[in-house]
């Protein structure tokens, strides 16, 4: 029973918050791995693309709402998913027409292309606070707990509980969906196929005959795709606040560098270790060992690595160690 | 050139011969620098007082004068040449101010105690200067930050709660707070099991709640933003389970706290400044007819740092800081006849027929231990989704 108790406990603060939380960054981390695979810079709007995404989808929810429009118990936000998407991809061909095309023409280096980005990031920063505030917006409705840790305690009895919110599961699934539907396009369709031909070699590629425009497009789509609805699942799932946002791109980009760049197995990997280590490496492990260890040995402090004041430091030593030992990433990326 | 001279002199002297009814009072807040936009209507506030007790005819000792001086609220050196210059050269019976903790403690030190001059700060909130040497010169009218964790302690040992864990947001006020809580707390014989910081504007707070959950205890104090990071420690602790329980300190009540969570924290209770003292109304009128903003921070304070030592003056029957700053205390507190703002002529009056007053003014002033107020505090609970007020104290 305490073993039960123990893993119940564990369950609940460090597995469940991880694992959705790691599959929002899994979703932002594939789309940082796929540009820089495909169009080759790191792609530093990701972040604040995924505020604007959100926004969109926002602003659709609202107009749905407002219509009367609902899908009780499941949130309205994925039923403007599409809108959000569609939205997002016209954002994302236009800055990439006025933008980042010259400096594919011109062959420009990686790091004007990323300081490009960079200059696209602050636009974008600004024009997500000039549409929607800078403050923070609740959108999510329907129901919000398949079950809470009160009703679990109730129905099994133990000391310990777990609560699954609506948001966890959806986030859990769509992601599935997703990372599925993803990886079947890559391995099995003309066009995946393409992609990864060009992301290997692209000289090789353009001499067998692919449209490296074509290439570009698709994947402009697919990050569209894989940013809204990593956006929209993360302000389900906690809240939705631009700063939030552009705070993620350190962790989505610790992700897809840990995974290895341009890999996208990796970048979902990636993202589950960050997040387990965020969540795990600070979580006080006491009342766990209690249920576990015999009471002599039972620990007198909180039997906690770091203080969560260093959670973010997490991802960063993460990063730096990858870099130093294994600068490919853990399944074998480019090196950057 | 001779000429000129003479009659510079003479104008001089008969500018002192007029200064010998007056009775100069200065005021020494921040004019200019952080301050800035509430300092008027706290020196308008402090001169409302003293223009009241002229009008009334029964301050005996003369002409009441304000005199201002720039505390700057954050450069001491320029706060006190301002402070000294009040005491030197313009020969003030006493001072309202200063307005920032820090250039308070400074001026304290380097002018008042050195001239034996009675300082009545309105806004000076840091608890160090509870401690300070001050030669039972200094006063103030607002709460020392230490009584927000005093109230706190008190209301939870009310509510029989043994253990708490305290989260606090990461700054000055949130790390003040949540110290002031724990002293006092345990110091009531509660146990504290875990102080902990969150940072704002962050999505997640599961890691912290976990912390926090790890460590136990009946409530869980959050010294935190309802607008931020607060209510998302609140959500968390919610969504895991891990508190049911809340203590809400200032920061933490408002209309939005019962917007985002309803009745989903029925049960919790907390307590800000606050009172129901009919003074602060009666303040708002004069403030109105006077065409300056009441609810403006601390222009209630300020009022009733002039009034206060106006009435101790008419108390000890001198403008000697030696010999009223003694009766600054009794006027403050019981017994006596409770006067509100706008009834000083009558406070006056009581004074000269050789009664007592209890001064109430617009904020409730009650002086407590080195000559601090009590504050009042408005304590809430969440019931049904909606804040009501239990009881001030």
């Amino acid at each position: 029973m305490d073993a039960l108790n123990a893993i119940v406990l564990l369950s609940n603060f460090v597995l469940l918050p991880a694992v959705s939380y790691g599959s929002q960054l899994a979703l932002g981390a594939l789309g940082i791995t796929l540009i820089y695979g495909i169009l080759r810079f790191s792609h530093f709007a990701h972040g604040d693309v995924m505020a604007f995404a959100t926004m969109a989808v926002i602003l659709v929810t609202w107009w749905l709402q407002g219509m009367g429009v609902s899908i009780d118990p499941l949130p309205t936000a994925l039923l403007a998913l599409p809108f959000g998407i569609a939205i997002t991809a016209l954002l994302l061909l236009g800055t990439d027409r006025a933008v980042y095309r010259f400096y594919r023409k011109v062959r420009a280096a990686p790091i004007v292309v990323v300081m490009a980005s960079l200059g696209v990031m602050f636009v974008l920063n600004g024009l997500v606070r000039l549409i929607i505030g800078p403050d923070d917006q609740h959108f999510a409705d329907g129901a919000r707990f398949l079950f809470t840790v009160r009703e679990f305690r109730e129905f099994t009895g133990l000391d310990e509980g777990i609560g699954l919110r609506v948001s966890q599961l959806i986030t859990i699934v769509v992601t599935l969906v997703v990372v599925a539907a993803l990886f079947w396009f890559l391995n099995r369709t003309r066009s995946g196929k393409s992609m990864r031909a060009f992301s290997d070699n692209e000289d090789l590629a353009l001499l067998s005959g692919i449209n490296p425009e074509r290439v570009v497009t698709v994947t402009w789509l697919i990050v569209a795709v894989l940013v809204t609805v990593a956006g929209t699942l993360y302000g389900l799932d906690k809240s939705f606040k631009p700063f939030t946002y552009f705070q993620l791109l350190l962790p989505m980009f610790a992700s897809a560098i840990l995974g290895g760049l341009g890999n996208p197995l990796g970048a979902v990997a990636g993202a589950y270790v960050i997040a387990l280590s965020e969540v795990g490496v600070t979580y006080a492990f006491r009342k766990f060992l209690q249920y576990l260890l015999p009471e002599n040995l039972e620990p007198s402090g909180l039997a906690q690595l770091l203080s969560t004041d260093y959670k973010f430091a997490v991802s960063f030593v993460l990063l730096v160690l990858v870099l130093l030992f294994r600068p490919t990433g853990l399944f074998r990326g480019q090196s950057i | 050139m001779k000429k000129l001279l003479l009659t510079t002199a003479l104008a001089g002297f008969a500018a002192g011969a007029a200064q010998a009814e007056d009775v100069p009072i200065g005021i020494v807040l921040g004019f200019t620098g952080p301050l800035e936009t509430i300092t008027p209507a706290m020196a308008d506030a402090a001169e409302l007082a003293l223009a009241e007790a002229n009008e009334s005819g029964n301050f005996a000792l003369g002409t009441l004068m304000p005199v201002r001086a720039d505390s700057t609220c954050i450069d001491s050196g320029a706060a006190v040449a301002g402070a000294e210059r009040l005491v030197t050269s313009d020969g003030v019976a006493g001072i309202i101010g200063a307005d920032c903790s820090g250039v308070t403690g400074a001026i304290l030190q380097n002018v008042a105690r050195p001239n034996g001059m009675a300082m009545i700060s309105p806004s000076a909130t840091s608890p160090a200067l509870s401690t300070a040497e001050d030669d039972g010169l200094f006063f103030r009218t607002s709460p020392s930050d230490a009584r927000g964790g005093e109230i706190a302690a008190e209301v939870l040992r009310d509510h029989g709660v043994e253990t708490v864990a305290i989260t606090y947001t990461n700054n000055d006020y949130g790390a003040g707070l949540a110290e002031s809580i724990r002293a006092a707390f345990e110091e009531q014989g509660g146990t504290v099991t875990l102080v902990a910081s969150h940072e704002e504007d962050k999505g997640d707070y599961t890691a912290e709640v976990g912390a926090l959950s790890s460590a136990g205890g009946e409530v869980l104090v959050v010294v935190g933003y309802v607008d931020g990071g607060g209510a998302g420690i609140i959500r968390s602790a919610l969504d895991l389970g891990a508190f049911e329980t809340f203590y809400l300190p200032d920061g933490m009540i408002g209309d939005s706290l019962t917007e985002t969570f309803g009745d989903e924290i029925d049960g919790s209770y907390g307590a800000l400044p606050g009172t129901d003292s009919p003074g602060a109304s009666q303040f708002a009128d004069l403030a109105a007819a006077a065409d300056f903003d009441a609810t403006s921070a601390y222009a209630g304070e300020s009022y009733d740092a002039a009034a206060l030592m106006i009435l101790a003056m008419a108390a000890a029957g001198s403008t000697a800081p030696a010999d009223y700053a003694e009766h600054i205390m009794s006027v403050a507190n019981e017994p006596g006849e409770e006067i509100y703002p706008g009834q000083l002529g009558r406070a006056l009056e009581i004074i000269a027929e050789g009664g007592e007053v209890d001064y109430v003014g617009a904020t409730a002033v009650t002086l407590i231990g080195p000559g601090e107020s009590a504050g009042s505090y408005r304590e809430v609970v969440v019931e049904g989704g909606a804040l009501e007020t239990t009881q001030y104290r």
